[in-house]
């Protein structure tokens, strides 16, 4: 590197624009390939900027702190954002409150299950207890798995990763598993696919059925704030082992 | 949207210092949706300044994971050590967990689906 260029670099290192810029940047071109590739779950933007941005950082070896200098500022809008959940699930209560003697029993059931039997399995196969924390909260909506897992003792940036690959297996899984388990129920196929896969497993249900996808959006929500609640008993549990 | 960013931020603060307070097992802004949810709920409903503000917010919310899930760098060692066990782990369980929701929700609820 030329002199100039170097001292060029040492600046920009000491600024958060350099991380804000890239992020944004990362994820702007991520969209673009993700159109590209049609919109295919597997292409999805945020898994996309995240490894042109690790890629970036390997080639540069830029530490993550220094990138996370400029990035914090869009972190940080991930807890208004997680605030602002209320609002779609404002317009759902009517739908929670007729089926709520069902609904509540069935997310409870799925996140428990969801929770322990990962957890379990990972222990049995011997993952680390760093990773097996950070799988627990992995059924539910990103920004809500990371705070969990943050206040768990696991590794937030691992929990976003298995958040991604557990929405992929819902969305292969669920077909076959609803087929199985004879459910031909489009709600329970809906609470299903929001409670075991989030967001992404629902949007796959929404291109079946529209009551589906509803179901799947409250199970979404609803099922964040009761993962919240299981999920550091399970792990004070686990701790005793 | 100045007023509705400021009412989801307050909302955050509140629950942030509310769990920090009583050491309840939940992320602070996981309470501070309840809150705003409550908050909705006496107001009889969001107006349109916070629906376009959460919109917004939600609209680009793959974005704002980017930050976090490119820490994965600090973690690939680990990562590549447990990626086969993590992968099993995932797979058996969202499988068991979509069966259980799906069973419990058909059990109980009765009448044909809409």
């Amino acid at each position: 590197m030329r002199p100039e260029l170097a001292h060029l670099w040492v600046y920009l290192q000491t600024t958060p624009l350099l991380g804000l810029g890239a992020t944004l940047l990362a994820y702007q071109a991520a969209v673009a390939i993700s159109r590209k590739l049609g919109g295919h779950t597997l292409a999805n933007p945020m898994l996309i900027a995240i490894g042109l941005l690790v890629g970036l950082m390997l080639l540069t070896h830029t530490p993550y702190d220094v990138y996370f200098q400029g990035a914090q500022y869009v972190q940080f809008l991930l807890g208004p954002a997680t605030v602002a959940l209320a609002v779609p699930m404002h317009a759902n209560l009517g739908q929670i409150r007729r089926s709520a003697h069902a609904i509540l029993p069935a997310i409870l059931a799925g996140s428990v299950v969801a929770a322990g039997s990962a957890m379990l399995i990972a222990r049995l196969l011997g993952a680390s207890p760093e990773v097996v924390l950070s799988l627990a909260p992995k059924s539910v909506t990103t920004p809500i798995a990371m705070g969990i897992s943050e206040q768990i003792g696991g590794q937030p940036s691992l929990t976003a990763v298995f958040v991604l690959l557990t929405g992929i297996a819902a969305i292969i899984l669920v077909g076959p598993v609803m087929r199985l388990t004879r459910i031909t129920d489009w709600r329970a196929h809906g609470l299903a696919a929001g409670t075991a896969g989030h967001a992404l497993a629902t949007a796959r249900v929404l291109l079946l059925n529209e009551t589906a996808g509803a179901f799947g959006g409250l199970a979404i929500g609803l099922n964040g704030l009761i993962t919240a609640l299981v999920v550091p008993l399970l792990a004070r549990l686990f701790a005793g082992f | 949207m100045l007023r509705s960013l400021t009412i989801l931020i307050v909302c955050q603060f509140v629950g942030e210092v509310i769990v920090r307070v009583t050491g309840l097992p939940l992320p602070g802004p996981v309470l501070g949706l309840v809150l705003l949810l409550a908050l909705l709920m006496l107001r009889g409903g969001p107006d349109e300044e916070m629906k376009s503000t959460s919109s917004g917010l939600l609209r680009h919310l793959l974005l704002l994971f980017v930050p976090a899930g490119a820490g994965v760098v600090t973690q690939l060692n680990v990562l590549g050590r447990n990626l086969p066990a993590a992968i099993v782990a995932i797979g058996v369980s969202t499988a068991l967990g979509l069966a259980v929701t799906a069973w419990v929700m058909q059990r109980l609820t009765r009448g044909p689906s809409t």
